[in-house]
C-alpha cells in the first residue's frame, strides 16, 4: 500500500513538473529579481549599482508617478462598477425568453476576440477630433463636441468608453452561465409570495450571483490596475499624463527611459496594491460566507 | 414586454456591433471618401486598394505567419502541461499537493507588467532575447487552463480511473487513454483560449522582438500606425487581417467557450 502511494506521488510530480518549471523559471524567478532590481540603479546593460531604498523615496517625490497612481485609482473605481453593472443588465437581458438569444450573446461578446492594439485603433478612429465618427454623429444631432484628444478628461472618458466596449460582453457571459445556475424554483416561490421584478432582483437573483460577483470582481480591479494596450496605443498617457496609468509609466521608465530600476519600483507598487486587494476581497468575501 | 426586450437587446447588440462594422467599412473605402467624410453607413464606393498598399508596404505575410507560429506553440505548451498539472491535483495524492497548487494559482493575479524588467533581464540571460522563444516560454507560464482542467477533472469519477488502474494501466495510461478522450470540450476551450490571448498579446512581444522580421500582427499594427499616422484606411485594413481569424473562430467556439465556463465551477 504504502508502495502503491508512493509511485502515486512519483506520477504526480511528474505530471505538475512542465507547468511548475515555466512558472517557477518564468514567473517566479522574475518576481524575485524584481525585486532586486527595485533596489538598483540600471540601465539593464551589465551590472547596475546598489541604491537601496532611493527608487522607493524618488516614488515619493514623483508627481508623474503619483498622476499615474491616481488615474489607476479612478480608472479602477469608475470601469469596475461600471462593466459589472452593464455586464449584469445585459446578461438578464438576454436570460429571459427572447427571439434569437444565441445571436444577441454571441454579438454581445464578440469584441472579446478583438486584440487589444486594434480595438484601441478603432478606438482612435472614432475618437479622431478632425475624421471622427462619434463627433460626426453628435453633431449631427446639433450636440457639441467634445475634444477626446486634446482635453485631459475627455481623454479619460474615451479610455473608459473603450475598455467598456471591451469588457462588458466577458461579465456579461459570466452572470449569464451562472444565471443559468440559479435554482427556478426560488423565483417561482418568491413569485408567489408577490414579489415584484425588483424586489425577487434584489433578494434572489443578486445573492443568487454573489460567487460570480465576487470572481468579476476581483477579474475586472486587476485589469483595470493592469490596462495598457488601450492606453498605450489610443492616447499613449497623454494628453500631458492625463490618461497615464502605473503600468504605462513603469513601461515608459523602464524601456524608453531604461530607468530599470525605477521601473521596477513602480512595478511593486503595483504588486503591493494587487496583493492587499486580492487579500481584502478575499477577507470580505469570507466573512460573508461566515454569516450566511 | 417580450417586444420590449428584443428592441431594447437589438438595440444594444448593435451599439456593440457597429465599432467591427465601423472598421470593416472603413477598410474598404478609399482615404479621399474617408477625409472628405463621404463615407456613409452603407459603404458606396468599395475598394480593395487599402489592402494592396499594406500588404506592399509591409511584410504582411511574414507577420501572418509568426503569429500562427507563435500563438500555435504557446496554445500547445499551455494546454498540454495545464492538462497534465490539472490531472495531477485533481485526481492523485502527493504531499505538497495544495501548498503548490495555492502558491500556482495565486500568479495568476500577478500583473506581467510587475515583473516585465526582470523577465526582460533573464530572456537576454537565456540569450533568448529577440527570438521566437523569447515570446513562446513566458507566454506559457500560465496556470488559468490549470485551474480550469482541475476543476473539470474533480468531476470524472474516481470509480473510471480506479478500474483503469485496476486493469494495469499505469498513471501515464489512464490520463491519456480514459482522461483525455473524456474532456474533449474542455481541451478545445482550453486550446482556443490560450491560443487567443497569445494571438492578441500585445506588451511583451513589444519587449521581447527587435527584428520587424519577427514581429507578430498586433507589433505590426503598432509599428504601421507609426509609419502611416492617422492614414485610418490603411491601419482598418490591416487591423482586419489581424482581427478576422479570432473572430471567424470565436464565433465557431463560442458555444464551448460558454461550456468551459459552466463545467469550471464558477456558479
Amino acid at each position: 500500500m504504502r508502495q502503491a502511494a508512493r509511485v502515486e506521488a512519483r506520477a504526480a510530480y511528474a505530471f505538475v513538473a512542465p507547468t511548475a518549471l515555466l512558472l517557477g523559471l518564468f514567473v517566479f524567478l522574475p518576481l524575485a529579481w524584481a525585486v532586486v532590481i527595485s533596489f538598483q540603479s540600471t540601465d539593464g546593460f551589465g551590472q547596475g549599482a546598489w541604491i537601496g531604498l532611493d527608487n522607493y523615496a524618488r516614488l515619493l517625490g514623483d508627481s508623474r508617478f503619483w498622476r499615474a497612481s491616481l488615474n489607476t485609482l479612478v480608472f479602477t473605481v469608475v470601469v469596475t462598477p461600471l462593466s459589472i453593472g452593464l455586464g449584469l443588465a445585459a446578461a438578464l437581458l438576454l436570460d429571459a425568453a427572447l427571439p434569437a438569444r444565441p445571436l444577441f450573446r454571441t454579438v454581445l461578446i464578440l469584441p472579446m476576440a478583438v486584440s487589444g492594439v486594434a480595438t484601441a485603433l478603432v478606438g482612435l478612429l472614432f475618437f479622431d477630433e478632425n475624421t471622427g465618427v462619434l463627433n460626426s454623429i453628435l453633431a449631427s444631432f446639433g450636440l457639441s463636441e467634445p475634444a477626446w484628444q486634446s482635453d485631459g478628461p475627455w481623454a479619460f472618458a474615451s479610455v473608459v468608453l473603450v475598455t467598456l466596449w471591451w469588457r462588458v460582453g466577458f461579465n456579461m457571459l459570466i452572470y449569464l452561465t451562472a444565471l443559468q445556475g440559479t435554482d427556478p424554483q426560488l423565483h417561482e416561490s418568491a413569485m408567489l409570495d408577490g414579489a415584484s421584478w425588483v424586489q425577487r432582483l434584489r433578494h434572489v437573483t443578486i445573492p443568487a450571483l454573489r460567487p460570480a460577483t465576487f470572481f468579476l470582481v476581483i477579474i475586472n480591479v486587476i485589469y483595470s490596475f493592469q490596462v495598457f494596450d488601450l492606453v498605450f496605443v489610443l492616447t499613449g498617457g497623454g494628453p500631458e499624463d492625463s490618461t497615464s496609468v502605473l503600468v504605462t509609466y513603469a513601461y515608459e521608465q523602464g524601456f524608453t527611459q531604461r530607468d530599470q530600476g525605477y521601473a521596477a519600483a513602480v512595478g511593486m507598487v503595483l504588486l503591493v496594491a494587487t496583493l492587499a486587494f486580492t487579500t481584502l476581497q478575499w477577507r470580505l468575501n469570507r466573512g460573508r460566507d461566515g454569516e450566511a | 414586454m417580450k417586444l420590449l426586450r428584443t428592441v431594447a437587446a437589438s438595440v444594444v447588440a448593435l451599439v456593440l456591433v457597429f465599432p467591427l462594422y465601423w472598421m470593416v467599412v472603413v477598410a474598404l473605402s478609399s482615404r479621399r471618401d474617408l477625409l472628405g467624410g463621404r463615407v456613409g453607413v452603407l459603404p458606396s464606393d468599395l475598394t480593395t486598394d487599402n489592402f494592396r498598399r499594406v500588404l506592399e508596404a509591409f511584410p504582411v505575410g511574414t507577420w501572418f505567419g509568426n503569429s500562427v507560429a507563435v500563438s500555435l506553440s504557446v496554445a500547445v505548451l499551455t494546454v498540454v502541461t495545464n492538462l497534465m498539472a490539472g490531472y495531477a491535483f485533481a485526481h492523485l495524492r502527493f504531499r505538497g499537493a495544495s501548498p503548490l497548487f495555492v502558491l500556482a494559482l495565486g500568479t495568476l493575479v500577478l500583473p506581467v507588467q510587475v515583473i516585465m524588467v526582470a523577465l526582460f533581464r533573464l530572456v537576454t540571460e537565456l540569450q533568448l532575447y529577440g527570438t521566437y522563444w523569447a515570446v513562446i516560454l513566458p507566454t506559457s507560464a500560465s496556470a488559468l487552463g490549470m485551474f480550469l482542467a482541475r476543476q473539470f477533472f474533480l468531476g470524472i469519477p474516481r470509480d473510471l480511473l480506479d478500474a483503469a488502474r485496476l486493469d494495469g494501466a499505469g498513471e501515464w495510461r489512464t490520463f491519456s487513454r480514459i482522461v483525455l478522450p473524456n474532456a474533449k470540450p474542455l481541451v478545445a476551450v482550453l486550446f482556443f483560449m490560450s491560443l487567443l490571448s497569445s494571438w492578441n498579446d500585445f506588451a511583451w512581444p513589444l519587449i521581447a522582438l527587435k527584428d520587424n522580421e519577427l514581429f507578430t500582427l498586433p507589433i505590426g499594427l503598432l509599428y504601421l500606425q507609426g509609419q502611416y499616422g492617422p492614414d485610418y484606411t490603411a491601419t482598418m485594413a490591416y487591423a482586419l487581417v489581424n482581427v478576422a481569424p479570432m473572430l471567424v473562430l470565436f464565433v465557431i467556439f463560442q458555444r464551448f467557450f460558454v461550456q468551459g465556463f459552466t463545467s469550471s465551477g464558477l456558479r
